[in-house]
């Protein structure tokens, strides 16, 4: 006899396990399946963990290199990659065991295998002992995103690699190029660059960062020039040839015209991500997607078929692990029977490179194209006491709020630690704050977050230490 | 099912309203009396309450618009849960046994939001706004800045439009506009306009006079007014003796408590007292009630509150309606005689006026004494010219000789 629950939950990132959880935790028997081997997801085995592992490792050399000399620490420096690796596994191994006894714990029952819909209420996993039928009131499709491949190239994960592949390279490329100037193509940039490769950034737009405020996306790519990145935007990469161990990359102007033939020692392709539905039989029985493949819900994250739920990179929206989480804690709310809701407007967005990026809310672009009156106040970290005492001055806090009603519509950072530092930012909008109550919110001297008291005061025209 | 919102009966004076605001929007959920929208009056605003728990289905009149007694303001469907819910609710069969059995209710909007944000304790503390009056759109009905900039500015747009509207072009044999000023009738004026001209074509009224001499109650507050006003902390005026005076007066001639309701005649045993207070947007009378039961000192102490509180335009509606008769004190403004009109359905209003030392016959003797024209308009239908005079003529004496208030004479 087929295995009988509430939920099954197909996936288990950031999505699919925390829905799992929740589910779990609202008393209803979940299971959460996952064809990888270990749980988590993307995020956690190939994305946002091991990256910012990478991230912070590099970031911590380069300081060393560079930063500790200005703090009067000397002394001879060393970089032993395959620690550095092992340092990503280990964290990625401990978070992927946490995500299955955190399962466990909330009376989830983690399955290994894959899965297909069968039919509205049923599910067929195969696992590497055989084939599961589990019956089901309900399923969740929580089975992410994988990356968009570029026409007319191979990735091998070697030397043509995705986000994955970037994550492993057995030593720093001595010339990278990196297809995709978002936020994957220039975190695992910054990673191989401090690691001591030439990083040039291909974009086919004329600017990097896409929807990031475009007064942050200019000060981000000066930034990142003068660390040494280097950027070639408006061109797309239209061929790559294996030419011993090097690669000939062919690129050519967005817009069309000459074609330039560039020398790399790898090439990371890194254009964007697309929803991955393969083999769950969507089609079958007859899931509605739209024209970029996402799996389209109502509002309320259910399918056009009853009990068929989605949430995550698979359907519409931003793709971000706390989005998903947040998307999986109202679904599995809703289908408790509880009046689950997800913020569009308040969901932060973070750019872990140094300086980072962090925003939430509106851009200027967006409000101005929307016809809404906005006032702008700004900060620079060069008159933040803690960041000059950190020797990390780059950067700014802009804060856009309504002119009329000083509600905070967007925040908008580029400066250290920033990423930390924007969930006050989301607060303030998911409570519909003006830029007054932030300015007389008490903030802790000395920290980078008076940058942003400052920066709301400047919308009110008070900033009072610049 | 669906149940209207209407706009109730807000008092025989009050006819006509505005839609001030809308405290809830369409799908909110709402609990029974939960207050749904506020109305603006001629002399107070109103809250009106939902009729039922559930949610606000729809508004049929916006904000600005003007409704009357009775009009549909919107429907509040009944039982209905919020959106959310609501979906849940109607395929339970998706919806896990246990989680069924542990659905909570719809929460409905919590009816204390929380504490203001410090941009809004601001403005309130700066432009006096009272925050408990704005409605909040933040989360759990937080008032944000923008609501409180909002509620300022509409109190502004308020006080604008009270100001005199432009002539309109001249008219008549001879060009006079810039001599003339003409402004739109606030609707208390109107209102008033109309309540009087209606109160003389009902009630068939006349007017009786008296004098009073007010040696004695003056005697009586020079010596105790001091320790009066230390014990009770409110000064003694002549108001309260007034009061007094008359719900003794009243109890012995009860038609002039009374009211005419179709072929019925209706005596109340009970004795609420209208006091008329002039306010710059107009006269308002609120009530006293049980004035029978009240000390001089609690009249003097409702008198002095409702007074303050009609400046700044704050009484409240109940406490504008249902009086059973009025006292009206012309003499504040120096008037000796007057004949007031009565406030319907009442059948008596008495007319207080200057109190001016005039030489008067004590006996053989003429003496100056400190005199006050009485008046009483009554509703002749209702009450005899017997009772009507009886009565002044007991105030009178009550007030001569306060004494017999004592002693219930």
């Amino acid at each position: 006899m087929a295995d009988q629950f509430d939920v099954v939950v197909i996936g288990g990132g950031p999505g699919g396990y925390n829905c799992a959880i929740r589910l779990g935790q609202l008393g209803l028997k979940a299971a959460c399946v996952d064809a990888r081997g270990t749980f988590g997801g993307t995020c956690l085995n190939v994305g946002c963990i091991p990256s910012k592992a990478l991230l912070h490792a590099s970031d911590l050399y380069q300081m060393a290199r560079l930063d500790f000399p200005r703090f009067g620490i000397t002394g001879t420096l060393g970089l032993d990659l395959n620690a550095m690796m092992a340092h990503k596994n280990k964290v990625v191994g401990e978070l992927t065991k946490g995500v299955e006894y955190l399962l466990k714990k909330n009376k989830c029952e983690a399955i290994v295998g894959e899965a297909k819909i069968a039919a509205p209420g049923r599910v067929t996993v195969t696992t590497k002992d055989g084939t599961r039928e589990l019956e089901t009131k309900n399923i969740v499709i929580a089975t992410g995103s994988d990356v968009t491949p570029l026409a007319g190239v191979t990735i091998d994960e070697k030397q043509i690699v995705s986000s994955a592949g970037a994550l492993s390279f057995e030593s720093a490329p001595p010339r990278l190029l990196v297809v995709g100037a978002g936020v994957i193509g220039l975190e695992l940039g910054s990673v191989w660059r401090r690691l001591g490769s030439d990083v040039t950034v291909v974009e086919f737009l004329d600017r990097i960062v896409p929807g990031v405020d475009s007064e942050v996306a200019k000060q981000f790519q000066r930034l990142l020039e003068k660390q040494g990145m280097k950027f070639k935007l408006a061109a797309k990469v239209v061929g790559v040839e294996k030419n011993g161990a090097a690669l000939s990359v062919a690129i050519e102007p967005a817009a069309g015209g000459l074609r330039e033939m560039f020398e790399a020692d790898a090439m990371l392709v890194a254009i964007g991500r697309r929803a991955f539905t393969d083999g769950l039989g969507l089609d079958a029985i007859g899931i509605k997607r739209d024209s970029r493949g996402r799996v389209m819900t109502d509002a309320h994250f259910e399918t056009n078929v009853d009990g068929i739920w989605a949430i995550g990179d698979v359907r519409e929206g931003a793709m971000l692990a706390h989005k998903a989480e947040d998307e999986a804690v109202a679904c599995a709310e809703l289908i408790a029977g509880h009046a689950g809701h997800v913020n569009y407007d308040a969901i932060p967005s973070v750019i872990y490179t140094y300086p980072e990026v962090a925003t939430v809310g509106k851009t200027e672009e967006e409000l101005k194209s929307a016809g809404v009156a906005y006032k702008v106040g700004k900060f620079p970290f060069t008159a933040n006491a803690r960041a000059k005492s950190n020797l990390t001055t780059e950067g700014f806090v802009k804060i856009i709020a309504d002119a009329k009603t000083d509600r905070v519509l967007g925040v908008h950072m580029i400066g250290p630690d920033v990423g930390n530092m924007i969930g006050e930012a989301s607060l303030a909008i998911e409570f519909s704050a003006s830029s007054e109550d932030i300015a007389r919110t008490s903030h802790p001297h000395p920290t980078l977050t008076e940058a942003i008291r400052q920066a709301a005061m400047a919308v009110g025209g008070w900033t009072m230490q610049m | 099912m669906s149940i209207q919102i209407k706009v109730p009966a807000m008092g025989e004076s009050v006819t006509e309203a505005t839609i001030a605001r809308w405290l809830k929007k369409e799908g909110d959920a709402v609990k029974q009396d939960e207050p749904l929208v506020e109305l603006e009056t001629d002399k107070v605003n109103v809250e009106v309450p939902s009729p039922a728990a559930g949610v606000l289905e729809h508004i049929e009149v916006q904000q600005g618009g003007t409704v009357s007694v009775g009009t549909v303001l919107g429907a509040v469907k009944e039982g209905a849960a919020p959106k959310a819910e609501a979906k849940a609710d109607a395929k339970p069969e998706r919806r896990a046994e246990a989680a069924k059995n542990e659905a909570p209710k719809a929460k409905a909007a919590n009816s204390t939001p929380p504490p203001p944000p410090p941009s809004v304790r601001r403005i309130a503390e700066e432009e006096k706004l009272e925050i408990s009056s704005i409605a909040g759109s933040g989360k759990r009905g937080q008032v944000t800045k923008g609501d409180a900039l909002k509620a300022l500015e509409t109190a502004k747009t308020a006080t604008a439009a009270a100001k005199p509207a432009a002539p309109s072009a001249a008219q008549g044999p001879r060009p006079k506009a810039e001599r003339e000023e003409r402004v739109a009738m606030s609707r208390l004026r109107k209102t008033i306009a109309l309540r009087l001209k209606e109160s003389q074509e009902i009630a068939a009224q006349l007017t009786t006079f008296n004098e009073v001499d007010m040696s004695k109650v003056m005697g009586l507050r020079a010596a105790y007014k001091d320790g009066f006003e230390k014990k009770h902390g409110v000064k003694l005026g002549f108001m309260s003796f007034f009061v007094k005076a008359c719900v003794a007066a009243l109890k012995e001639i009860p038609g002039v408590n009374a009211e005419i309701d179709g072929d019925d005649i209706v005596y109340k045993n009970y004795y609420d007292i209208g006091v008329a207070v002039s306010t710059e947007r107009g006269l308002v009378v609120p009530v006293v009630r049980e004035a029978d039961a009240l000390s001089l000192a609690d009249i003097e102490k409702t008198i002095g509150d409702f007074g303050a509180r009609a400046c700044d335009n704050k009484l409240k509606l109940e406490e504008l309606l249902g009086g059973t008769f009025t006292i009206t004190n012309g003499g504040v403004f120096g008037s000796l005689m007057s004949t007031p009109i009565l406030n319907m359905p009442q059948s008596g209003i008495l007319g207080m006026h200057k109190i001016q030392n005039r030489p008067v016959a004590i006996g053989d003797k003429i003496e100056i004494r400190p005199m006050m024209y009485l008046a009483l308009s009554y509703d002749h239908r209702l009450v005899d010219g017997r009772e009507a005079v009886t009565f002044l003529v007991r105030v009178k004496e009550n007030l001569e000789d306060p004494q017999r208030m004592l002693l219930d004479l």
